[in-house]
């Protein structure tokens, strides 16, 4: 728990700022706050791939994304660690596989920010 | 006297200087834009339904047993327009199921697009049908279907998981076989239409789900 709470706290560091204080300037209270965590746009790819599939592998991910290995590996542990996706590793044969799914805190996290962000839209209107 | 100030008109939209971080809603607007599409094109690269594949082969085989008794004829023929009737409304069944899971309609763009690029082949088939069954060249006809059908998988599936073009170059290759090789047709239709679907469906629901 502590480290999921840790791998969201510092996910947040490199993100954008909060909603409530974009461009320095201070919006009115009512905008949410957005899951930083989700906000950023590889972390974001991957679960919007991953909410209209049981699972993908990490090449399939790869592929879909147009990403480096590195890229997202390093994003998907991210939101491993925040409880918002699983990751298998198996072998097929003598091929190591990696799948990931959407967790249900996952689910309701990307739920909530999409929420969010049409929110954010309808105020600015 | 008061001092006259000009009036300002903002006859243009606020444009984001490079380098500055765009205000919240055009990121909001991005931001849902970017996500629908990821959403699109990560469901069409699984839009495949495994288990309707599997289903759609397994009434491939008692056709082929069935067509096997008739040599090329009408009867022959009506066996196999009668299956592939079947087999595309299974197929049409388990892509709207499984569509329907993921939360996206299955007629959305990536839907469309693969469509447009599945259907054409088909239609070709369908049409040479009518000429070569006329001109009693009805042995040339599985062939023909096979082949035809692993161009239009290929291309349909060139932005699905990288399964399906194989099993498009699999259904090609069968339809080669059965052209070149002699290779009896109600064997290679129950090989490709009946075989390959089971065999690649199962890998598929496997893999990406039902």
């Amino acid at each position: 728990m502590a480290r999921r709470q840790a791998a969201r706290a510092k996910a947040g560091a490199d993100s954008p700022a909060p909603a409530s204080k974009v461009r320095g300037r201070r919006v009115a209270g009512e905008i949410p706050e957005l899951d930083r965590l989700i906000h950023e746009r590889a972390r974001l790819g991957i679960v919007s791939a991953l909410a209209v599939n049981d699972s993908l592998s990490f090449n399939d991910l790869k592929r879909l994304l147009k990403t480096t290995d590195g890229n997202l590996s390093v994003h998907a542990r991210k939101l491993e660690e925040a409880g918002y996706i699983s990751c298998h590793k198996f072998f097929e044969g003598r091929i190591p596989r990696t799948e990931y799914r959407l967790s249900a805190a996952g689910r309701r996290a990307f739920d909530q920010y999409l929420g969010n962000m049409e929110e954010v839209i309808r105020q600015a209107r | 006297m008061p001092e006259h100030r000009p009036r300002r008109f903002r006859s243009r939209p606020r444009e984001v200087a490079p380098g500055d971080t765009p205000p919240l809603d055009v990121r909001a607007v991005d931001d849902l834009r970017f996500i629908r599409q990821t959403m699109e094109r990560s469901a069409a690269f699984t839009a495949v339904p495994g288990w309707g594949m599997v289903a759609a082969g397994a009434t491939a085989l008692p056709a082929a047993w069935l067509a096997s008794r008739h040599a090329f004829d009408a009867r022959w023929l009506e066996i196999w327009i009668t299956e592939a009737v079947l087999a595309v409304s299974v197929a049409v069944v388990a892509i709207q199921r499984k569509a329907t899971r993921s939360g996206l309609p299955w007629t959305s763009g990536p839907g469309r697009k693969v469509l447009s690029s599945f259907a054409p082949p088909l239609a070709a088939a369908a049409l040479l049908t009518i000429p070569l069954f006329r001109g009693h060249l009805g042995s040339v006809l599985p062939g023909m279907w096979l082949l035809l059908y692993g161009v239009g998988v290929i291309t349909g599936g060139a932005y699905s998981v990288s399964v399906v073009p194989v099993m498009g170059a699999s259904f090609m290759a069968l339809g080669a076989a059965a052209l070149f090789v002699t290779l009896p047709g109600n064997w290679a239709m129950a090989a490709g239409f009946g075989g390959l679907h089971i065999g690649f469906g199962m890998w598929i629901a496997r893999r990406y789900g039902g």
